[in-house]
Parts: C-alpha cells; sequence; structure tokens
C-alpha cells in the first residue's frame, strides 16, 4: 500500500462516494488509486467548479464535499471555490498534489505554494511531510471541516509522499485535537435569561442566518417559533429555514431583501439572531439592531458575536442544542398584536413591479417555476440580478435554495448544481443564472454530460452584466462601462453541441406550458427567458 | 486606542509565525512589536504581541488568534498587569569626545558596553520598553550605526492564583 491508496481508504473511512477534480502529474498517483474504489471520480472542466460541485455536495448532505486537484496552476484556480465555501462556512475537503517533496521551495514546474496561498481562506490546512501521517490528517481534516463553525480544509500532498509505501494503515476512531474543542451546548443561563426577556417583550423576531441550515435546526426553530407566535425572517444565506408561504415568515432582510422584513427588525424590541453574522449585505447598519433592543446572538463561532454588533445575551454553540434548550424551557407569552402589525406591513409594502409585456418578468416566472417545481426540489441561484430576483421570489416549499452569499461568486450554481444533484440524485435540482454567469461555468455543461448529471438551467438573458449595469444606472448617470455581453454564443446551438434540449421563453404569453416542458422529464435542459435588459431588481 | 500585550501560546511547527502575523495583516491588527521564542516545552512557543486598537479590536484579535487552530492559549494582559521587558543591541560610533559622556548614559540607564573597537561599541540594555527607546532616544544624538530589538516580552505578575 503507498500514500495514495491510503487516501482513497481515508476517504472511504468517512463516507465519501463522489470526488471532484482535474487531475495532473502531481496527483495522479491519487487519481490511479481511486479507480481501485467504490468512490466515484467526477471530472469537471476547470478546478474552480470541483470546489462549487463538493459544496453542492456538502449543502445536500450535511458532510465535506472533497475535490483533488493537482499542484501549480490546478491548486491556484481551485482557491476561488475555496474562498466562497469559507465565506459560506460551507466544510470542504480541498486536496492537492503538490510536487517532490524534496523540491519545494525551489520553484520547479507546476509549484505553488499553495498551503500559505490558502491560509485566509481555509479553517485549516495541511502539508504532508511523512506518508504516515497521512490517517491522521484525513481524520482530522474531516472533522475540523464539519464541527464547529464549518469550513474548508486544504490537504497539500507531495508525489513521493503519495507515492511512498505505506507500512501499516490503520484509520484512526478519534482525534485529538488539544487546541479545538468547539463550544456544542449554550450557556443554559444565558438561554433563560432569553426566555426571561422573551416574557418581558411584546414585539420578538428571530433572524435565521445560514448557521441555523448548517446545523439542521431548522426544525427546531420552527417548531418553537410556531409555538410561541415569533416570526422569523432570514438572511440570504437562511432562505430554505421557513417554508416561503409560512403565515410566521416575513422573507429576507436586507438590502436587497423585503422592506417589511427590515421594518420588523428595526421595530422588534427582540432580536434572536442565529446563526447570522450581522454581515453588511443583511444589516446595513449594525447599530440599528442593538439600539432600543434586546439583541441575543447565538453563533458556533465565538469571534463573530460581537464583530459586527454588540449583542446583550450573547450564546455561543451550536444553534440545534441552543434551540431545543429553548423548546424546553417554559414560555407563556402572546405576540398576537406584534403578528397584526407585521402582516399589515406585509399587505401595504408590498412592491408591485411593472413588468414589460415584450420580455418575460423575474417575479412572475421565478414564483411560477418554483411553485410548479417539486416540494423538495433545489433551487441553486447564481450571483447578479438573477440572485436578487431568487431571493425575492423563489416559493421554497421543502427543498432547498443554495447560493454563494458571503463571496458572491459568479459561476457558482451550474457546478454547485452538480454536486447537489451528484448527492442528491432522485431531487429535482434547478440552477437559475444570468448570461453572465452562465458563460463562467457553461464549460460543465460536458460534465453534466459525461457523467449523466441532470441538472436544468434557466439563463436569464439581458445581453448585460445586469447587477453592475443597474449600479452603473445609478451611480454613475447610465455611463456603462464594460457591461455589454454583446460576443455571447447563441445558447441554442451551444445546447444542440452538447445534446441538451433548449427552450427560449420570448415574454409571459407561454410561461405556464414552457415551464410544464422544462420540468417535466428528469433530464438536463436549459430554459433560455428574455429578460428586459433595463430592468432593475 | 488601547494597549494590550498578547501572550499566546503555540503549536511550535512551521508556518505557525507566518499564520498569526498574516491575521493581524489580513484584519488590519495593528503589530506594535512581536516576540517569540521555545518555552520550556519544545513543543510549545510562546508569542508575546504587542498591539493597540479600540474595545471592539482588542476583543477581536483574542478571539480571532483563538479560532487558530495551531494557538493553545491567548492571554490578553494590560501593561500594568505584567512585567515587561525588552533587550536591544545598539551599535555607535564614538570619538574621544564623547566617550565619557556615553558611559555615563550607561551607567545611569543600567546598560553595559559588550563590544567595543577603536571607533565602535556595542551597548545592550536590557529593561521596560520605554527606558529602552528612552535610551535609544538619548543616543540618537550620538551616532548609531545598527540597532537591534526583540520587541516586548511579557509575563503576568506573579500571584496566588497562579497554577503550578
Amino acid at each position: 500500500m503507498i500514500g495514495a491508496d491510503a487516501i482513497v481508504k481515508c476517504l472511504e473511512a468517512e463516507g465519501v462516494k463522489e470526488v471532484f477534480g482535474y487531475p495532473g502529474v502531481a496527483i495522479c498517483p491519487f487519481y490511479n488509486s481511486i479507480l481501485d474504489s467504490d468512490i466515484r471520480p467526477i471530472l469537471v472542466r476547470t478546478e474552480q467548479n470541483a470546489a462549487h460541485a463538493a459544496s453542492g455536495v456538502a449543502r445536500m448532505t450535511g458532510r465535506p464535499g472533497v475535490c483533488a486537484v493537482t499542484s501549480g496552476p490546478g491548486a491556484t484556480n481551485v482557491i476561488t471555490g475555496i474562498a466562497t465555501a469559507f465565506a459560506d462556512s460551507i466544510p470542504l475537503i480541498c486536496i492537492t498534489g503538490q510536487v517532490n517533496s524534496e523540491l519545494l521551495g525551489s520553484d520547479v514546474f507546476q509549484e505553488a505554494d499553495i498551503y500559505g496561498a490558502v491560509e485566509s481562506f481555509v479553517k485549516y490546512s495541511y502539508l504532508i511531510k511523512n506518508v504516515n501521517d497521512i490517517p491522521r490528517v484525513f481524520k482530522e481534516a474531516f472533522y475540523i471541516a464539519n464541527s464547529g463553525r464549518k469550513g474548508p480544509v486544504l490537504i497539500d500532498i507531495p508525489i513521493d509522499i503519495q507515492n511512498a509505501p505505506i507500512p501499516k494503515f490503520k484509520y484512526p476512531e478519534s482525534v485529538s485535537l488539544s487546541t479545538y474543542k468547539p463550544t456544542v451546548k449554550g450557556n443554559i443561563v444565558q438561554i433563560r435569561k432569553v426566555i426571561k426577556e422573551l416574557e418581558k417583550a411584546k414585539r420578538p423576531i428571530i433572524c435565521a442566518g445560514g448557521g441555523i441550515l448548517l446545523s439542521e435546526a431548522q426544525d427546531v426553530l420552527r417548531t418553537f417559533a410556531t409555538n410561541h407566535n415569533i416570526p422569523v425572517v432570514t438572511t440570504m444565506m437562511g432562505i430554505g429555514v421557513m417554508p416561503t408561504n409560512h403565515p410566521l415568515y416575513y422573507g429576507m432582510v436586507g438590502n436587497n431583501g423585503k422592506p417589511y422584513a427590515n421594518r420588523a427588525m428595526n421595530e422588534a424590541d427582540l432580536v434572536i439572531m442565529a446563526g447570522a453574522r450581522v454581515a453588511d449585505r443583511a444589516i446595513s447598519q449594525p447599530d440599528l439592531i442593538t439600539k432600543d433592543k434586546i439583541l441575543v446572538h447565538i453563533d458556533v463561532d465565538p469571534a463573530e458575536i460581537g464583530k459586527n454588533a454588540g449583542p446583550t445575551i450573547p450564546i455561543v454553540g451550536d444553534a440545534k442544542h441552543i434551540f431545543e434548550d429553548f423548546l424546553a424551557e417554559e414560555l407563556s407569552a402572546d405576540y398576537c398584536d406584534w403578528i397584526n402589525v407585521l402582516n399589515e406591513y406585509k399587505s401595504a409594502m408590498a412592491i408591485i413591479r411593472k413588468p414589460d409585456a415584450n420580455y418575460v418578468d423575474p417575479e412572475c416566472f421565478i414564483r411560477k417555476l418554483t411553485e410548479k417545481m417539486e416540494d423538495n426540489a433545489v433551487y441553486v441561484a447564481d450571483v447578479g440580478q438573477n440572485q436578487i430576483w431568487s431571493c425575492a421570489y423563489a416559493q421554497i416549499k421543502s427543498g432547498k435554495f443554495l447560493t454563494s452569499g458571503g463571496m458572491g461568486t459568479m459561476g457558482y450554481s451550474i457546478p454547485a448544481a452538480i454536486g447537489a444533484k451528484v448527492a442528491a440524485p432522485n431531487r429535482q435540482v434547478v440552477a437559475v443564472c444570468g448570461d453572465g454567469s452562465f458563460q463562467m461555468s457553461m464549460m460543465e455543461l460536458a460534465t453534466m454530460i459525461q457523467h449523466g448529471i441532470q441538472v436544468k438551467i434557466v439563463i436569464f438573458k439581458n445581453n448585460y452584466l445586469g447587477m453592475v449595469r443597474q449600479y452603473q444606472h445609478f451611480s454613475y448617470q447610465d455611463k456603462y462601462s464594460v457591461v455589454d455581453l454583446s460576443g455571447s454564443p447563441d445558447f441554442s446551438k451551444l445546447s444542440e453541441s452538447y445534446h441538451i434540449p433548449f427552450i427560449r421563453l420570448e415574454d409571459m404569453s407561454s410561461c405556464d406550458a414552457t415551464i410544464d416542458a422544462f420540468l417535466k422529464e428528469d433530464t438536463s435542459m436549459i430554459l433560455e427567458c428574455n429578460i428586459d435588459p433595463m430592468d432593475l431588481v | 486606542m488601547k494597549k494590550r500585550i498578547y501572550s499566546v501560546l503555540v503549536e511550535n511547527q512551521a508556518g505557525v509565525l507566518c499564520k498569526v502575523a498574516g491575521l493581524f495583516s489580513r484584519r488590519c491588527f495593528n503589530i506594535d512589536s512581536l516576540a517569540v521564542g521555545e518555552t520550556d516545552s519544545p513543543e510549545v512557543s510562546c508569542m508575546t504581541i504587542v498591539s493597540s486598537g479600540d474595545e471592539r479590536t482588542i476583543e477581536q484579535i483574542e478571539k480571532q488568534l483563538n479560532k487558530k487552530l495551531d494557538v493553545i492559549k491567548v492571554k490578553t494582559l494590560k501593561e500594568q498587569q505584567c512585567i515587561t521587558k525588552e533587550l536591544m543591541l545598539v551599535k555607535i560610533k564614538y570619538n574621544t569626545n564623547n566617550r565619557k559622556e556615553i558611559m555615563e548614559i550607561c551607567e545611569i540607564m543600567n546598560a553595559q558596553i559588550v563590544d567595543m573597537s577603536k571607533h565602535f561599541m556595542i551597548i545592550q540594555i536590557c529593561d521596560a520598553p520605554d527606558r529602552v527607546k528612552g535610551l535609544l532616544a538619548m543616543f540618537r544624538s550620538i551616532s548609531i550605526v545598527e540597532v537591534a530589538r526583540t520587541g516586548t516580552l511579557a509575563l503576568s505578575k506573579c500571584s496566588e492564583s497562579d497554577k503550578g
């Protein structure tokens, strides 16, 4: 047995089913060994997308997604994917091949200091210099990636270490990391304090972030909110915590959120921020959520508490455990009046768009699409105007909503959808992107075809980088600079060359029938929507 | 702006210094000085980092340091809570006119001349950081050739609650 075999054995022991990646000489021993296992290697068309696809797997399964790429450019290409996962706390294991360990530091062909380069985008990283360390390092890496505040872990392995014989392979049963002990249980004194404050509160609200989904706390949070009639809003990463049509759900907060959700946050007298970072996209003025109100901040990462807003009651721990503890406490309070007020806001502050009938209206289209999608379908939104429309109008039932919230990485949706579909082959997976973001990842159509991964892709085509065009419209008085997408290929011909069925929707007149045709069978398909280039989110 | 001294125990491994220093630069935290050395255990190094910032920054520095997996323990200390020392070596060019003055300064400041040639001498001082700074200021009017400083080292003052 050599190091490369040991790596595969480690992945098997962790229950890894698939590895996304791109080979090169420095990772060849690993890709040779993987053929002797049941782990499915999936060739993507650029390394960044290997990390995004692994992110899709992680978000579907709750286990780290795995990608493996070669040294030098392979490793540096994957950095954006790693940074994207880091920003959204998605657990990844990223294996990079490296040049011979004796040549490290001599700038040989395809050498890059990836261990140093990713330092600020990973939760932890390893450079393995002894083949006998492989089992321990992998055990630790999987544990680190998927505990506490989750995140990517990079393991850099020189080719000679992959080829070195490993005398005895034993996968450790446990990890012993003296310096890493994430807090799971919340402090009961703090928890009771929150309950006490809730007894006194008149206008409480829960703001749920991506941390709720990462700790799988959505069910218990929903039960807690429903039992006590507490309204819930979410951040972008928290979309899906509540079904969109839940009577206690008041939508996404933030600059691009629902005005009534923001108003609810501002008027609340007690805010429970749970698994959310209080980052600028959700909370543009952190002082507003601390002024004249009690702020409870729940996060598994103590460094997030107090970073952007000083809470009245901080609770460090895993959201699921903390909400279970909330549920176990007695609380008798009635927030009926507050709910009535919020419902009034909701109907009074609804935004009414005035779409141009010559185009597809994103709002109406997304509503219809998501209503027709299966209950547990996965909606993957890209970045740009399409993301904001998706956040605003997607009707999530028991399914998932995946997007790159923290980093806002264009091109995320197709590879992430590929990963999601591989992890959950029986669920409907729809990626919604713009013509800009589509062109950042359209090479992955080949990955879908080669590996038989059925992903449905919606392209909002407006021939512009719409989000930036909109910004230039407001900030530069329509002086457009490098946002025109002229030169894009004919997407129908592109689809044809990949043998992927293609439909184009010109306007709303045939919207229902087109969506029905698009969703009818579990096959890959591309639906191009003709979007008003001047439309604003 | 408040000054704090972070006494940080870390795993004595390659790359850890880089990770800790990188954390300060990425998050725009100041480093006034940084000193590293092995502790009584060869597996553990102690980094003494002097930094300053507002209340929130001071708290964030400690929290972000604690997030690093190679960091074993962080102690955040106010200056008055600890004994601080810094070692400085300063090479100066002297002449017969100022040699006496230099020797007097050294005597007053409890500094030692540790090396000497016909025109140059090296003076060593090991003292509280402000006294080291003071000595350096005095030599400025003479002729400084080279300076090497360790940066501040600090340990919290002895207390009966210290764990043995």
